[in-house]
């Protein structure tokens, strides 16, 4: 068993939706990152999302994108982004981590070199915004080196297309709850939990939803319904206004999380 | 648009069914936009079928662009090379006057087309990127001769560069929204055009400016420009009974080079030049030649030759021309390039300003910064062919844009 399945399995053994959180590497310090995950992972968090700096993230938003430009400023290069993956590794064997990114720099200096450093590094698995499923060869070394690539589904995915999406798609599938960018608005419950409910039907596997979560309130209500709630942008704001001083934050703000989403379905129970 | 050549060993059957250009290209856009590229390459297929949408492209590059524009004798240029040339050398050189469209360039051919698909499809919405804002005027144009909104991002610090331009978007009925995010360039403008398309994918038609971004776009804004290409043959072939040696046009995204190169591909007697933009000098590192000084990466929907570090973090272009500051190019001319097809040269700011020049003062035409790139590459061409061969450059668009720039440079104060 993979340590994401693992912690999947994990969540739904414990009644409770699995608690996936990002931020981007290096923002504002590949020290205060490494940090900063450990404050995740102690405030309740079950799977790192560690997303890779990138000058040009189209899919993202403005609080994203404000921490891809602190991290690049602050001089991160894909050497120290591997490097914090590999101290996570060594602090918390278990917990799975994925990198999170565009491409351009995920296939630098190619695809298959990319893997190997990424496994050497203790990393999972790779969410990679703009390969669809018709480029999905480009990925195809990621997998040779045991590394999962995990889909993403969003509201514009109709069911002629899901099949594809889903074919070769590993890890947990990712669903983009909102036809937009990351972290502004969140998607009408009910339009949430039809998608869920459809996605289950087509894969055995682990279903998180993202994009616009930010109040324990809110993530409770998605995980009533899926296997996993995913928390980017609230968490990445949360760095950006406390800089080094984020992981305590940070680390309330996981427990808020992981709190509500302990108690979400036994308050449907 | 161009016919479709079933030939194996054409050159111009390109991309194939996923949108490829031998490694180039392709569809590298988030899942959210898949559906809709897949619609929208659907619709392009019916529609360049369909005779009555090329009937009506055709009719609004009659009456409304002006085409065809003229295929010029360039006299004045011709002889003053010769006079520099060894001797029996000095090639006839023409020029295809784009410079000579409504709304000053060939940009309008591309927002034409795209604007018939887009009320095609139902699309209520147009939305663009642009630098100069010579794409951000074209696709205003027709966003008001169709009647629809239209909104078009651009670099804060281009707003601030091109306020002319920004008047005339403004004045055609568009809103300009200033990009105010990484550099506040071309790249970030295009980044925050997908981010509105992403949101609006229901309403909302993205006209992307040049032969770049996820397929079908390529192919469709070459198709559009392949007009220039096809009249040209059909012209030169009426001035002079036979095909020109080499055709020369400047490579920004690259949409005006192939819209000239694309229907003599395979004419194998007919060389190719692309000029890149080489900025202050490819050793300076200031440039914005991605074949020259770039690497293939993936940016924008399309794998394609980019200007980036090597961890692929995409570096900043320089131009004199912003037409040209873009970090990439459009992925046929990478797969030209690598195949050998076309042959691409670097041409710096200081060359381009001579060109700009010369051409003012011979042949009392001011032409865009972008075209003076490819004049720039003519005169040592010229001088080592025969006389009895041709040359057609690429005027793709009209300097008046860019006399405050020039002016800059050359040191004169308006």
């Amino acid at each position: 068993m993979t340590r994401l399945s693992a912690a999947f399995a994990a969540a739904r053994g414990q009644g409770r939706a699995a608690l996936v959180t990002f931020v981007t590497a290096g923002d504002p310090s590949r020290e205060a990152t490494v940090e900063i995950l450990t404050a995740l992972v102690e405030g309740g968090a079950d799977v790192i999302e560690l997303g890779m700096p990138f000058t040009d993230p189209m899919a993202d938003g403005p609080a994203i994108q404000a921490a891809n430009l602190r991290s690049l400023g602050a001089g991160t290069r894909t050497a120290d982004v591997l490097a914090i993956a590999c101290e996570f590794r060594n602090r918390h064997p278990e917990v799975p981590l994925v990198l999170m990114g565009y491409a351009n720099t995920m296939t630098r200096p190619d695809p298959a070199t990319f893997a190997a450093l990424a496994e050497n590094a203790g990393v999972d698995g790779v969410i990679c915004v703009d390969i669809p499923p018709e480029e999905a060869d480009t990925l195809a070394p990621f997998g040779d080196y045991g590394l999962d690539v995990i889909r993403l589904a969003t509201p514009t995915t109709d069911a002629a297309r899901l099949p594809a999406v889903l074919s070769g798609a590993s890890g947990f599938v990712y669903y983009v709850s909102v036809a937009g960018i990351t972290g502004l608005q969140q998607a009408a419950q009910a339009s949430i939990e039809d998608a869920v409910g459809k996605l289950k039907a087509a894969t055995a596997l682990p279903i998180a939803v993202g994009f616009g979560v930010r109040t324990p309130e809110q993530a409770a209500a998605i995980g009533r319904v899926a296997d996993g709630v995913v928390v980017g942008s609230a968490i990445v704001d949360l760095v950006g206004q406390h800089g080094m001083d984020a992981p305590a934050p940070v680390r309330a703000y996981i427990q808020s999380l992981s709190a509500a989403l302990a108690a979400a379905r036994k308050e449907v129970a | 648009m161009t016919d479709t050549v079933t030939l194996p060993n054409s050159l111009r059957n390109q991309p194939d069914e996923r949108g490829h250009f031998g490694q180039f290209g392709g569809r590298f856009v988030a899942e959210t936009l898949m559906p809709l590229i897949l619609d929208l390459e659907r619709e392009y297929r019916a529609a360049k079928a369909d005779p009555a949408f090329q009937a009506e492209f055709d009719d609004l590059m009659e009456h409304y662009v002006g085409r065809p524009s003229p295929l010029y004798y360039a006299e004045r240029l011709t002889e003053a090379l010769r006079e520099s040339a060894p001797e029996g050398h000095g090639a006839k050189i023409y020029f295809k006057r784009e410079e000579l469209n409504h709304t000053g360039a060939h940009k309008i051919n591309n927002c034409i087309g795209q604007i018939l698909l887009a009320i095609r499809m139902g699309k209520t919405r147009i939305i663009a990127e642009t630098g100069a804002g010579q794409h951000g005027v074209a696709t205003a144009t027709v966003a008001a001769r169709f009647g629809l909104p239209c909104t078009i991002f651009m670099g804060a610090k281009d707003v601030e560069r091109q306020k002319p331009n920004v008047f005339r978007m403004k004045l055609l009925g568009a809103e300009v929204h200033p990009v105010t995010s990484g550099a506040q360039t071309l790249k970030d403008a295009m980044n925050e055009a997908l981010r509105d398309w992403v949101a609006n994918v229901h309403d909302t038609f993205y006209i992307i400016g040049t032969a770049a971004g996820p397929h079908p776009y390529p192919e469709l804004v070459r198709d559009f420009q392949s007009v220039i290409g096809t009249e040209t043959k059909a012209q030169i072939l009426r001035a002079e009974g036979r095909l020109p040696d080499l055709l020369i046009a400047a490579v920004g995204g690259g949409s005006n080079a192939i819209g000239l190169f694309h229907p003599f591909l395979d004419d194998r007697q007919v060389a190719m030049i692309g000029v890149e933009a080489a900025g202050k000098g490819i050793e300076t590192g200031e440039h914005a030649a991605s074949l020259t000084g770039g690497a293939p990466g993936i940016l924008h929907g399309n794998r394609t030759y980019l200007l980036q570090d090597e961890d692929g973090q995409i570096t900043e272009a320089h131009s004199i021309s912003a037409g040209l500051d873009y970090p990439g190019i459009g992925p046929e001319h990478s797969w030209l390039h690598e195949s050998g097809r076309v042959d691409y040269v670097p041409i710096t700011d200081a060359e381009a300003l001579d060109a700009f020049q010369l051409c003012c003062k011979l042949e009392g035409i001011i032409p865009a910064l972008e075209s003076s790139h490819a004049l720039a590459a003519v005169p040592a061409k010229a001088r080592e062919m025969r006389q009895d061969q041709i040359i057609v450059v690429n005027v793709s668009g009209r300097g008046d844009k860019d006399i405050f720039t020039v002016a800059d440079a050359l040191g004169f104060e308006l």
